[in-house]
C-alpha cells in the first residue's frame, strides 16, 4: 500500500465522521473515531510495506507451520483426522483473541509510558472507554487480515474442508461479533487494571491471551485437561467464540468433539451473549472505578520511567 | 460570562501516599498542599510562585482534574473538580514545560489535529487555528515532520501550542518556558501577553520560577511553599511589603565555610532579615534584606570581623525576588549548601 492511501484514507473517514453533528456532541464516538485513526497511523507505521507483510501475513504463517509441524510429528502425518482442522483453525483465530485483548488494553501503557500524552488526553474531554475501544479497532483488523490469510493458506496448503458454500455465514458473523465485543470488555478490565498500577512496562494483555491460550481449546479438547483446569477455560469467552466459528466453519466435524457435544449452537450462543452482557458492563463500572482510583493515587499521568 | 471566580479552592489539601517506604521509621505520607484558598477571577493572569516541591505541579493536576484532592475543595468555571470533571475538561487547557511528549510518528499538524478533534472542533476551524498558532510560534514549516525528528524545544513549542487549539476558557501552563531558550521563551511570553490581551474574558494560571516572568505577565501572584500560601498580591503588593526595609547588594571577599559555631552567621547580626550568598568567581556576592538601613553598619563589622573584605555595595529597590526570600527564606536560584544562607532570624 502507498503510504499516501495508508494515512489519506483513514484520516478521511474519520475526518467525515467527526464532521457530523453527532460526533462534535457525543464525547464517546468522537473519541472512538480519533482513537480508530490514531491507532490505525500506530499500527500501520510501518516504514517499509515489506515489513508490514512480514509482520501481518508471514509471521501467523510460519506460527501455523510451526503447528503443523508437531502435529505431523506427533501422529504421523495423519492429517484427514478431524482434529487435524479443528486446531488449525483453533490456532489460526486465536490470533484475533490476542490481537483484541492487547489492542484495547495497551494503549493504557504506551500513552502514559511511550508517548507520554496521559495527561492531554485525561484533561480533554474525551471518553476514555470508547477511546480504548478505538485504540484496538487497528489491532483488530490487522489481526482480522493474519486471521484470513492463516485460514486461506490452510485451506490451499492442507486441504482444510471449507469451501464458501459449506460455512455458516451467519452463525459465523453472530459469533465472531459477539466473540470481539466480549474479549474487548476482557482488553478494558486489563487496561484499567494497569491503569491503577505504578511502573508497568509490559503487556498484562500479553500475558492473559498467551497464557490463555492453552486453556482455550484452541489447540487441543479442553477434555483433554483434568476436570478442575477445564473451569479456567470454560470462563473464558474465546473457548465459545472458537467453536462456535469451528462449528460455522466446519459444520458436524467440529461438532463432534467431546467438550461442547451436548450443547447446541444456540445454547452456546447464549453463553457468549452472557459473556459479551457481562464483560461489557462490568468493564464499563470497572474503568470507571480504575480511572478515579488512578486519580485519587495520582497515577493518571504518573510516568514510570526516570 | 458570569461573575463567578475562574478558579477557587477551599481548605484544599493533598496527601500523597509514598510507595516503597523501606525502613519502619520513614514517613508513609507527604503533605503536597495544606489549606489552600485560592480565588482568581476570571480575565486574570495569575502566577503561582514556589521553590521546588511547594506543591504548584499538584495544585495544577487538581484543578486539571488528573488528580483528586484529599482535603477541601476546589471548582474551576464554577464547577466541581471532583463531581464534574467532564464538563470543566471542555473549558480548558495545560501546558507544561519541558514537555517532549506526543506522538513521534504523527507530524506536527497530525499530533495538533488530533487534539484538536478530540476536543470537538470542526474540520475548518481545526486546520485554520493550527495553521495560525504554527506561524506564531514560528514552527509552520515543520508541520509535516515527524515530531520525533523535532528538537526537544520544537517540540516544546508544539505542546505549547497544543494548549490553546481548543480556545479554552482557562488555561493552566506549569513553567511553560522552562528549557526554552532565551528568544523562544520571549516569543512564549509575548504570545500569552497576547492572547489574554485578545481574549480578555479568558484566565490564565501560571508557574514559575522566573521572577521577571512572573512580574511581566502576572496580574496577581501567590507565593507558595511546603504546600501553603504564604501571600498573594499584586507584584506592586508585594514588592510594597518590603518598602520598610532596606536591601543592599554586597560584594566581599570569599567568606569561606560556615563559622563552627552558629553566632558567627551573618544572620545573627541585630537587624538582618534575610541572608542569601551567591558564590562567583573570587568573590561571595550577599543579598541582605535588613530591617533598616542602621543595621548596616553591623553587618560590615561583622564581615570586618571574618576578615572578608567588602568589594562592593549597592542598595536597591526592592523585587520579586526579595520578596520571595523574605517569605520562603531562600531564593529560588541560590546556592544552598553554604551556611550564611537562608533561615536567618526573622
Ligand atoms: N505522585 C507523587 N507521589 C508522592 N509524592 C509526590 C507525587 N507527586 C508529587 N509529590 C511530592 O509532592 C510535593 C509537591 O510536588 P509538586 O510537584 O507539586 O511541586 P512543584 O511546586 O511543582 O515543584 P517543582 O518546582 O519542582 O515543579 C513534592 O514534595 C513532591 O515530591
Ligand atoms: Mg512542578
Amino acid at each position: 500500500m502507498s503510504s499516501v492511501a495508508k494515512k489519506a484514507a483513514p484520516m478521511t473517514v474519520a475526518q467525515r465522521l467527526l464532521d457530523t453533528p453527532l460526533a462534535r456532541r457525543s464525547d464517546g464516538l468522537r473519541s472512538f473515531a480519533v482513537a480508530a485513526w490514531l491507532g490505525w497511523q500506530i499500527e500501520s507505521n510501518w516504514a517499509d510495506p515489506f515489513l508490514f507483510a512480514v509482520y501481518s501475513i508471514a509471521r501467523p504463517i510460519a506460527s501455523a507451520l510451526i503447528l503443523v509441524v508437531m502435529y505431523s510429528v506427533i501422529t504421523n502425518g495423519a492429517f484427514q483426522e478431524p482434529i487435524f482442522p479443528y486446531i488449525y483453525l483453533g490456532n489460526a483465530l486465536y490470533i484475533l483473541v490476542g490481537s483484541i485483548i492487547v489492542g484495547v488494553s495497551w494503549a493504557i501503557i504506551d500513552d502514559r509510558e511511550h508517548y507520554r500524552v496521559a495527561k492531554h488526553l485525561y484533561t480533554a474531554p474525551i471518553n476514555g472507554y470508547s477511546y480504548l475501544f478505538g485504540r484496538g479497532l487497528a489491532r483488530l483488523i490487522i489481526g482480522a487480515i493474519s486471521v484470513i490469510i492463516t485460514i486461506v493458506f490452510g485451506v490451499i496448503a492442507f486441504k482444510l474442508p471449507i469451501t464458501f458454500a459449506s460455512v455458516d455465514w451467519g452463525l459465523l458473523a453472530i459469533s465472531t461479533a459477539l466473540g470481539i465485543a466480549s474479549l474487548a470488555g476482557l482488553g478494558i478490565l486489563v487496561g484499567a487494571w494497569t491503569m491503577t498500577m505504578a511502573r508497568h512496562f509490559w503487556s498484562v494483555g500479553e500475558a492473559v491471551s498467551a497464557g490463555m491460550y492453552l486453556f482455550s481449546g484452541a489447540i487441543f479438547p479442553l477434555d483433554v485437561l483434568p476436570a478442575w483446569l477445564r473451569w479456567i477455560g470454560f470462563l473464558f469467552p474465546a473457548t465459545y467464540w472458537l467453536e462456535l466459528s469451528r462449528r460455522a466453519l466446519l459444520g458436524p466435524a467440529a461438532a463432534g468433539f467431546e467438550t461442547f457435544s451436548a450443547l447446541s449452537n444456540g445454547a452456546l450462543l447464549a453463553i457468549l451473549a452472557a459473556f459479551t452482557v457481562v464483560l461489557l458492563t462490568g468493564s464499563w463500572f470497572f474503568y470507571r472505578w480504575a480511572l478515579s482510583n488512578a486519580k485519587d493515587k495520582g497515577l493518571l499521568d504518573m510516568e514510570s520511567a526516570y | 460570562m458570569t461573575t463567578q471566580a475562574a478558579i477557587q479552592t477551599r481548605e484544599l489539601g493533598r496527601v500523597y501516599k509514598l510507595r516503597g517506604t523501606k525502613r519502619k521509621e520513614d514517613p508513609k505520607e507527604l503533605v503536597a498542599l495544606q489549606g489552600v484558598d485560592l480565588t482568581v477571577e476570571a480575565g486574570e493572569m495569575f502566577g503561582l510562585l514556589g521553590p521546588n516541591g511547594a506543591g504548584k505541579t499538584t495544585l495544577i493536576k487538581i484543578l486539571t482534574t488528573l488528580l483528586l484532592p484529599t482535603k477541601g475543595s476546589a471548582t474551576v468555571l464554577g464547577r466541581d473538580v471532583v463531581s464534574d470533571a467532564q464538563e470543566i475538561r471542555r473549558s480548558i487547557a495545560m501546558v507544561s514545560g519541558g514537555e517532549t511528549s506526543g506522538y513521534g510518528l504523527l507530524t506536527v499538524e497530525e499530533n495538533l489535529w488530533m487534539f484538536a478533534r478530540l476536543y470537538g472542533l470542526e474540520s475548518k476551524v481545526a486546520k485554520q487555528r493550527i495553521g495560525e498558532l504554527m506561524d506564531v510560534v514560528g514552527i509552520a514549516d515543520r508541520k509535516n515532520s515527524k515530531i520525533s525528528d523535532l528538537s526537544t524545544g520544537l517540540r516544546q513549542k508544539m505542546n505549547f501550542i497544543r494548549g490553546f487549539i481548543s480556545d479554552p476558557d482557562v488555561v493552566f501552563l506549569d513553567e511553560p518556558t522552562l528549557g526554552l531558550d532565551v528568544s523562544a521563551a520571549r516569543q512564549v511570553r509575548a504570545f500569552v501577553k497576547d492572547w489574554m490581551a485578545k481574549h480578555p474574558d479568558r484566565t490564565l494560571l501560571l508557574t514559575t520560577h522566573y521572577m521577571a516572568e512572573a512580574d511581566e505577565l502576572c496580574d496577581r501572584l501567590a507565593i507558595i511553599d511546603k504546600g501553603k500560601l504564604l501571600a498573594l498580591d499584586t507584584p506592586e503588593g508585594l514588592k510594597h511589603r518590603l518598602q520598610q526595609d532596606a536591601i543592599y547588594k554586597l560584594r566581599v571577599a570569599p567568606l569561606g565555610h560556615r563559622p563552627a559555631n552558629g553566632d558567627g552567621l551573618i544572620e545573627s547580626v541585630p537587624g538582618v532579615r534575610q541572608v542569601t550568598v551567591n558564590e562567583v568567581e573570587g568573590a561571595s556576592e550577599l543579598t541582605l534584606i535588613l530591617a533598616g538601613d542602621d543595621a548596616l553598619g553591623g553587618v560590615l563589622g561583622h564581615l570586618q570581623g571574618r576578615g572578608s573584605g567588602l568589594l562592593s555595595l549597592e542598595k536597591r529597590e526592592p523585587t520579586l525576588e526579595d520578596v520571595f526570600i523574605d517569605l520562603v527564606g531562600r531564593g529560588l536560584d541560590v546556592d544552598t549548601s553554604h551556611g550564611d544562607n537562608g533561615n536567618g532570624n526573622k
